[in-house]
């Protein structure tokens, strides 16, 4: 049992709130997943020329500063460093490919958790309210956001293994359910030049819409071809740059729920997280119909 | 009329204040405001009460339901009044999956939609769907009357035994074992008096009847197909 929450602001003027309300939802998923939980939030881009990357080294005293220089100094760029536990987030004036390259090269032990201009990821084990504290997710503004509570069946509690699944600039998947097909999908993928981080079935989920989209897809299209490709038991939340989406296996055993109003749009394993969003109470509430994509946009709202 | 704030009072203290009420109680209505999608809300009641849920509900609501009335306003969880033995449970808005799952008795209301599986494995419940039911709706239902005023998602109906589903509106396939039958003036009289018992305004004479083939009762090789 795992539990997953996204919420996308419509309404700009929520966009300060964002963390705050978002907070909630993810601790309102506590009991179906205790141990640990991560988030992927769209918060404060970078401008324009430079790039945001999330970075993890399990070591809390990694010195970051250093890397930072360091990285400043190679690529001749301003590099900000903001460092969070386990955690540090890099504003780079390049690209999120050259510091990416530069880091496999220089440091290969931190692992780059999300990258983008936008998007900031964080995984860390504990239940969600310390993982919530620890990273000031309620003081975070930003357009919209996904997450993901596990309750550890089958594996360690380890922040590898755990969700948000980063497999592009800005675009992170959460996933409740398993795929019985992830082998044959992981081999079709490396044949076409995808490299795996782990041997997950949702990373593989989140590599596949990835490619998806590097083909030209759209979002939508995407998740369609999804529903013919991914099989096995499914809820996704994908969260990209300026949009949101939301899909279940034909099947739909694994629970979801949507809420809507003029303001916002949100999703979660259990209405209880979402019991606290302003205005929920007006807010069309339905669960998402198995096998039809659901997505938004950004577009025309900022 | 008694009020209970779920935001103040815990679930518990309030199903246990229910389930100690005595037959001879004056404590017949109960407002309960603040659910917070909370699961199991009023479930496993056995008194003649009516409980009203202002707001949305989680899991179970009403579920193993006796004898009680259980007005939810509001969007339900999965499970809305599943194993109903009898009572009534309405619900003003859209409920998730396995509404009414299992129910021996009672009736079931949803105004809105009724998501995947509703009335899974029904024994004698009379559901009654103001609007549409998602895939697998009545699947091994074996007693008891599904009414669904809008849609039918895919395999209605599969494998069921004698419960028997009227549908207004389009059905996007039938589950095995499952046909469609004569809608005769009985049939349109029982559909009526299910209704106006649910307090929905549809036309009887706009509805199809569906029920069992009856092949899958007993394992007769020359039906394997049908499984």
């Amino acid at each position: 049992m795992c539990g997953i929450v996204g919420l996308f602001l419509k309404n700009p003027a929520l966009r300060p709130k964002l963390g705050g309300h978002f907070a909630t939802m993810l601790i309102g998923m506590s009991e179906r997943g205790p141990d640990s939980a991560g988030i992927a939030v769209y918060h404060d881009p970078a401008g324009p020329g430079a790039s945001k990357l999330t970075l993890f080294h399990a070591d809390g005293g990694y010195p970051w500063r250093e890397v930072g220089g360091q990285l400043s100094e190679a690529l001749d760029a301003e590099v900000d460093v903001i460092h969070k536990a386990n955690h540090a987030v890099l504003r780079v004036e390049a690209s999120a490919e050259i510091t990416r390259a530069w880091l496999a090269a220089h440091h290969p032990e931190v692992r780059v958790m999300g990258y983008g201009t936008t998007m900031e990821v964080y995984k860390d084990m504990g239940p969600p309210a310390e993982v919530a504290a620890k990273y000031g997710l309620a003081e975070m503004a930003g357009s919209h956001a996904v997450g993901h509570t596990r309750m550890a069946t089958e594996s360690a509690v380890t922040t590898e293994h755990s969700h948000p699944f980063t497999a592009a600039a800005d675009m992170c998947l959460v996933h409740n359910g398993s795929l019985s097909n992830h082998n044959r999908l992981r081999d079709w993928l490396g044949r076409r030049g995808l490299e795996f981080e782990t041997d997950n079935d949702s990373e593989v989920a989140a590599r596949y819409f990835a490619y998806r989209m590097s083909e030209g897809a759209s979002l939508d299209e995407a998740m369609e071809a999804g529903l013919k490709d991914l099989d096995g038991f499914y809820t996704f939340t994908m969260g990209t740059n300026d949009g949101f989406a939301v899909l279940r296996d034909p099947i739909a055993c694994k629970p979801a729920v949507l809420a809507e109003t003029d303001d916002w749009v949100a999703m979660a394993s259990e209405f209880r997280s979402l019991a606290h969003l302003p205005g929920v109470a007006e807010a069309t509430i339905w669960e998402p119909a198995p096998g039809v994509v659901y997505t938004w946009s950004l577009e025309g709202t900022a | 009329m008694i009020t209970v704030d779920l935001a103040e009072t815990g679930l518990r203290d309030l199903n246990g204040r229910l389930h100690a009420l005595s037959a001879e109680t004056n404590e017949r209505a109960w407002k309960l405001v603040n659910p917070l999608g909370q699961h199991a809300i009023a479930a496993g009641l056995t008194l003649p009460i009516e409980v009203e849920i202002d707001g949305h509900v989680g899991y179970y609501c009403a579920g193993m339901n006796k004898q009680a009335t259980v007005t939810v306003n509001g969007h339900c969880g999965w499970g809305v009044g599943e194993n109903i033995m009898s009572g009534l449970v309405r619900v003003r808005g859209n409920a998730s999956e396995s509404a009414a799952a299992s129910g021996h008795g009672g009736m079931v209301v949803i105004e809105g939609d009724a998501s995947s599986r509703c009335g899974i494995s029904m024994k004698g419940v009379d559901i009654v769907v103001g609007g549409s039911v998602g895939h697998m709706s009545a699947f091994m239902a074996q007693a008891g009357n599904l009414v669904v005023c809008g849609d039918a998602g895919p395999d209605l109906g599969d494998s069921i035994y004698e419960a028997v589903i009227y549908v207004a509106g389009a059905v996007s396939g039938l589950g095995a074992d499952c046909v469609e039958k004569d809608m005769t003036p009985e049939h349109v009289e029982r559909l009526r008096a299910l209704l106006a018992k649910a307090e929905i305004d549809a036309d009887p004479a706009r509805f199809r009847r569906f029920g069992s083939a009856r092949r899958l009762y007993n394992f007769n090789v020359d039906h394997a197909d049908a499984y």
